[in-house]
């Protein structure tokens, strides 16, 4: 396996893991409360729909002149990464609440409640949520398997390593019976915003016609070097907050800038 | 007409997200980029400083509007 190969694989399995995270704490939430039979139901149309959407769009995007495909999947996983460590680089400088795992799930178990009892055997409230939980946590997945896989021809290893991270996601879920909470979700964020924005500005320059000192070898030199810059955005961002210049989003934050890691 | 709209809002979403200055930014380098490799002058060197750039303006403005 090529090192181009390695990134697609931990790019897409954490970037879908921590997806997968996000909407077992929907399902379970929803389950819980409501009906298991119809948020299965509403688990496996999602499932379907996306699958659907990487195997018709797959063919497509690989049918593109592969100059065009650097470009276009270059500039989107760019524009997809940058979001994702702006997002991860706030939370890690205690600007941005982190994702609560706990809080959605009780959350979601309020307004499920809350939403009233169904009519007949078919909860189509427990449905909805879940089916639209599923469908728009997994709909930027699919985009990165489509754009990683197709960009390298290797869709169904992209595909292999999303199936990877939702297997073992379920299986901790089922395990746990409760959401994943100690998931490092920030930490593996800011790791998928590196690799997204690296191999994003790697594809794109070559696609506009850049030829890179030393090839893909390049690499070995482009996601470190995002790493070290995200990494010192964050310590700006904490000597600033420290300062007062900014405050941080919540008071416990101040524990979290002192113990978490990027 | 209506659910074309709420479609294509849905794209804009979804691709630009809630920073549409790194979404510009990114196209801007990259027509820079094939500016400078079409005139046949090294080009690689846009993209990382962009990105750098991009990150930093962007992370700048979100914390400034917390």
């Amino acid at each position: 396996m090529s090192g181009a190969e390695v990134g697609l694989a931990v790019s897409v399995f954490l970037a879908c893991a921590v997806e997968a995270v996000e909407a077992l704490t929907i399902v379970l939430a929803v389950g819980a409360t409501r009906s298991w039979s119809s948020v299965m139901c509403g688990v496996a149309a999602a499932t379907l729909a996306l699958a659907a959407i990487v195997a018709g769009l797959g063919p497509a995007l690989t049918a593109l002149p592969i100059d065009v495909l650097r470009v276009v999947v270059g500039g989107l996983l760019m524009i997809f990464g940058l979001q994702w460590l702006r997002k991860a680089i706030l939370r890690s400088a205690g600007l941005k609440a982190k994702h609560d795992e706990l809080e959605t799930f009780r959350e979601e178990t309020e307004a499920a409640r809350a939403a009233g009892t169904g009519h007949g055997g078919f909860d189509g409230y427990a449905f909805a949520i879940s089916f639209k939980g599923v469908l728009l946590e997994g709909l930027e997945v699919a985009f990165i398997v489509l754009t990683f896989g197709a960009n390298q021809h290797r869709i169904p290893l992209a595909s292999a390593s999303a199936a990877v991270a939702v297997l073992l996601v379920v299986a901790a879920g089922l395990a746990a019976r409760a959401p994943l909470a100690r998931v490092p979700e920030n930490t593996m964020k800011f790791a998928v915003g590196v690799m997204l924005s690296s191999f994003g500005m790697f594809w794109g320059a070559e696609g506009a016609g850049a030829s890179w000192p030393g090839g893909d070898a390049a690499l070995l030199a482009i996601v470190p070097g995002v790493l070290l810059a995200a990494n010192a955005i964050v310590w700006a961002l904490r000597r600033t907050t420290s300062r007062g210049a900014l405050a941080p989003a919540t008071s416990g934050e101040a524990l979290e800038r002192a113990t978490i890691g990027v | 007409m209506r659910r074309v709209k709420a479609f294509l809002l849905g794209v804009w979403e979804f691709v630009v997200g809630d920073d549409w200055r790194t979404a510009l930014g990114v196209v801007l380098a990259l027509a820079l980029t094939a500016l400078l490799a079409g005139a046949s002058v090294s080009a690689w060197w846009v993209m990382p400083l962009a990105v750098l750039g991009l990150l930093a303006l962007s992370v700048r403005h979100a914390a400034r509007g917390r």
